[in-house]
Order: structure tokens, then C-alpha cells, then sequence
């Protein structure tokens, strides 16, 4: 047996994020049962485990798009108080455009695909309220750029991009307005090896850069490695462990945690 | 002398749940470790010196036992103390110094040496001064600074991963292997490195396969083989 550990007493700031005790099930499906969750601000917490272990599900609660059966959900930011899944279906849009930020593994969830990609970036700030066309495309433009999307593209729609550069897009889109909270749902899974290096690149250098907190879900370990400073590892619902992520690799306590470390190529 | 960590009782073992199967790493370690002090670990191969020094970062989890370090925030003991917490001292106060670089893919060389500063809140253009400073001291040429360590040779990746790990002067350092593949100049720059930051005030625990490369600077040596002579008996025995 391990030791348990203190609460923290030389961090002081309180969690950006923290999720208590949330369920959800789909029909006799719990998807997620009783997990918890925090993130410190700037942490970038990793979420790993098998297809089915409800760490999407958990991610998408994060972007309220799913309210669970039970449960609290704070972020501590300024006007902002109480559990928010009990927020109106307008004030969660509202914080989902301007303070949330997600990248999904399946740009189709994210994008109009026919738009033109810079479009797509400024419709995040038109549902924020900006109106001038001027502002929207230099915004939009400033937020590519950040991305790293080839500024000669601006206009092309993302269905004739390849797949890291829609990734690239639906980045651009949830920064844009400079969230508190990025989250990605396997952003890099299904992408080639060298495309995967420059987007995990970009978002190590948007994390240094802008100290944005993250929520990270993915099945690559390796992903998870290069990008999280906390990991915690799902299984049928449940959290079954969290720590360091250096910990986490080397030092696994769980039985479910060794097999997925050691199954590691 | 200031002390800079005190180890008591400190046990480590890993179960590893598919065998079923408890392995023991060390058991009951106790010491202490003073401000600018080096203490060197000694022990055959699988004696849990590496093991020790990953215990005290904290990247394995101790199984009892306290590590009692005097952080500038107060006394915390690193063996209970919240992952949070831990990973603030990494930032800033406690170093680890291994014998491999973690070359992030389409990251420069400089970039890799910049990263503790930028994130101790540095200015980029600040940052890559003293990282190029920091990889001349090494040995590392000017023409590889922008290139990208991933491709480079065992020998001049390491140097890029000296200059990065002891570009901040940290309270406290874990030294594991760090002279492995390293050229004679290069371990001249990281002995004389390792001197300015014992000079300052670092408190150094290290394993080296050759502690003569060192030796200067070690002050006291703790031997983890079970049942060795414990370590206040042996201050002034040789190597």
C-alpha cells in the first residue's frame, strides 16, 4: 500500500476546474459513475482508458453539451458562480463560446465543413456578440495564425483541407476567444505521425504561451505523455487513478493502469 | 549546516499486479543532506540507487517512510505531499538531471534549454540568450542550436539535456547518471556546472557509474547494499 497523500499546501490557488461526483448512464449503460475531477489553472490534466470508459463522455459534461443524473460543476472565474449544469440552455451557450474552448477528434462535430475556415473562426465571435466584419477577420486571422494554419488558406473551406489542418481549424475556433478551459477529444488520433508532432507541437506552445488550463482524452499514451502534467486513467465509468503523469508512467499502482502502460509500444 | 532533506525510514517496492508479485526495491533508508552538500549513492546494479533518486522526485511512490524537505515555502514531507505541490517544487526548486534527453518532436535545441526559464516566467528573447549561453558551455555548436535534438547523436543530446536541466539553480538536485556518453570536455563543463551550483548552495544527490569524474565534490556517500556499514561510519572512507 501507498501513502496517502496531503491535500496541497503550497499551491494556494483553488482549481480552475472541478467536477464532483457526476454519473451518467444511457439506458443500463452507466457510462460514468461517481468521478470526480480537478485541474489546477495552466495544468493540463490527461484523461486515458479504453474505448467505453466514459472519458469522452466526462469531457463533454466539461462542455456542457451533457448534463449528468448527478453532480457539480464549477469553474472559478470572475461573475461566475454555483454548479453549472443548473445554468439555462442560453447562459451554457454563452459560456461555451466564450470560455470554453473544444477540439474534437471528428472535425465534422466541430466545423461547417463548407464554410470557409476563417468563417468558421468568426462564428465564434459573432455568437460572442462582435459585429464589426473587420475585427472578425483579423481575429480570425490572429487565431489561425496562432494555429499555425497557412495564412493563404484563409478562405478555403475546411472539406477541402486535409485532416490536420481541420484540426488546425476547430483549434483556431476554440481559441479564439481566449477560453479559460481548452478541451480535446483525441485531437490527433487518426492523423500521420508527422502531423501529429506539429499539432501536439502547437498546443504545447499555446499552453506555455498562454497558460491555458486543458482537459486532454486520449487513448494514445503517447499523446498524453508529451502534453499532461496530471493523468487520470478510466475504466468501465470509474477513475480507477490519478497522479503525475511521469508517476502514472513509471510508477503505476493499479492493476488496469500497469496493463495499459505495459501494452505501450 | 542548513539542512536541505532529511530521508527517514523511507521504503520502496513495486507489486506488480500480473505476477502477482511484491519486489522489494530498499527498505528503511534514512539520511539527510545540508545546503551545497553532494552526497553520492553507492551500490551494485539493482541496489534501488536510480530507484532511490525517482523515489525522492517523487515519480515513483514511496511505500513508507517521510522525505522531509525544506522548501522556501516551509517544511513539506515529498512523500505525502499533493501532486500539485510537487509539481510546483519541480518547477522551481527541485531538479532531476538524467542520463536521457526527452526530445519533444519539431522542438529546437534552444527552445529545449528555454523551457524552465519561459515557464519560471522569462521573456523569450531573454530565454534563448542564456539557452544559447548554456549549450556553448556544453559544447554544443552554434550551427545544431536551431536544429532539432531528435536526430542528433546519444552524446550531444545529453549535452542538450545538461544545459537544460541545471540552466536554473534549483535548493535541491538529483544527479542520475548524467556523465554517461558524454565526451571529456563535456564532462569537465558539467563538473565545473555542478561546482557553481554547490557553491550556491545546491544540495546535490547523485549516482554516477564513474565517481571519479566527481570526486572533487562528493562530500559523503550513503551505500544502499543491504546491510552495509551505515553512512555517518564511512564520511571519510574512500571510493
Amino acid at each position: 500500500m501507498t501513502l496517502t497523500l496531503d491535500a496541497p499546501r503550497i499551491v494556494e490557488t483553488r482549481p480552475l476546474l472541478e467536477v464532483h461526483g457526476v454519473s451518467r448512464s444511457y439506458g443500463p449503460v452507466k457510462a460514468v459513475r461517481n468521478v470526480s475531477a480537478h485541474a489546477y489553472p495552466g495544468e493540463v490534466l490527461g484523461i486515458v482508458g479504453e474505448s467505453g470508459s466514459g472519458k469522452s463522455t466526462l469531457l463533454r459534461m466539461m462542455n456542457l453539451e451533457e448534463i449528468p443524473e448527478t453532480g457539480s460543476y464549477t469553474l472559478d472565474l470572475p461573475d461566475l458562480s454555483g454548479n453549472l449544469f443548473e445554468l439555462d440552455r442560453f447562459a451554457r451557450r454563452m459560456l461555451c463560446a466564450t470560455k470554453i474552448g473544444i477540439v474534437y477528434q471528428n472535425p465534422h462535430l466541430g466545423l461547417l465543413m463548407k464554410h470557409s475556415s476563417s468563417g468558421n473562426v468568426a462564428e465564434r465571435l459573432l455568437v460572442a456578440g462582435e459585429r464589426s466584419f473587420a475585427t472578425l477577420r483579423q481575429a480570425a486571422t490572429e487565431a489561425l495564425d496562432a494555429s499555425e494554419f497557412p495564412l493563404d488558406r484563409l478562405d478555403a473551406p475546411p472539406i477541402e483541407l486535409s485532416g490536420g489542418m481541420q484540426q488546425r481549424v476547430q483549434l483556431a475556433k476554440a481559441i479564439a476567444l481566449e477560453p479559460a478551459l481548452l478541451l480535446l477529444d483525441e485531437p490527433t488520433t487518426g492523423l500521420d505521425v508527422s502531423v501529429q508532432a506539429l499539432v501536439l507541437d502547437t498546443l504545447k506552445r499555446l499552453q506555455q504561451d498562454r497558460q491555458i488550463t486543458m482537459v486532454i482524452v486520449s487513448h494514445d499514451l503517447g499523446v498524453i505523455r508529451t502534453l499532461a502534467d496530471r493523468v487520470m486513467v478510466m475504466r468501465r465509468g470509474e477513475v480507477v487513478e490519478t497522479g503525475l503523469a511521469d508517476q502514472i508512467f513509471q510508477d503505476p499502482q493499479h492493476p488496469y493502469t500497469q496493463q495499459l502502460v505495459h501494452a505501450k509500444l | 549546516m542548513t539542512q536541505v532533506l532529511e530521508i527517514d525510514g523511507l521504503t520502496k517496492g513495486f507489486s506488480l499486479h500480473h505476477l502477482e508479485k511484491d519486489i522489494p526495491a530498499f527498505e528503511n533508508i534514512s539520511f539527510a543532506v545540508a545546503a551545497g552538500e553532494f552526497v553520492l549513492l553507492k551500490g551494485a546494479n539493482g541496489a534501488g540507487k536510480s530507484t532511490l533518486l525517482r523515489t525522492l522526485y517523487r515519480s515513483y511512490l514511496p511505500l513508507a517512510g517521510e522525505i522531509r524537505f525544506h522548501s522556501s515555502h516551509g517544511l513539506i514531507d515529498l512523500a505525502r505531499a499533493a501532486d500539485v505541490d510537487i509539481a510546483h517544487l519541480r518547477r522551481t526548486e527541485i531538479g532531476f538531471v538524467t542520463q536521457f534527453l526527452t526530445a519533444r518532436p519539431r522542438v529546437s535545441a534552444e527552445a529545449i534549454v528555454a523551457e524552465p526559464l519561459r515557464l519560471a516566467g522569462w521573456g523569450v528573447e531573454a530565454a534563448l540568450k542564456a539557452a544559447r549561453t548554456a549549450l556553448e558551455t556544453f559544447g554544443v555548436k552554434p550551427d545544431l542550436w536551431a536544429a532539432y535534438p531528435t536526430t542528433f547523436s546519444g552524446g550531444e543530446q545529453q549535452k542538450v539535456n545538461l544545459a537544460r536541466a541545471l540552466i536554473l539553480p534549483q535548493k535541491l538536485l538529483m544527479l542520475d547518471e548524467p556523465t554517461a556518453s558524454l565526451d571529456a570536455n563535456a564532462r569537465g563543463a558539467l563538473v565545473t556546472r555542478l561546482q557553481e551550483l554547490k557553491d550556491q548552495g545546491t544540495a546535490m544527490i547523485g549516482v554516477f557509474h564513474h565517481p571519479d569524474d566527481v570526486m572533487h565534490l562528493i562530500d559523503r556517500i550513503v551505500d544502499l547494499t543491504p546491510n552495509a556499514v551505515p553512512q555517518e561510519e564511512r564520511d571519510d572512507v574512500a571510493l
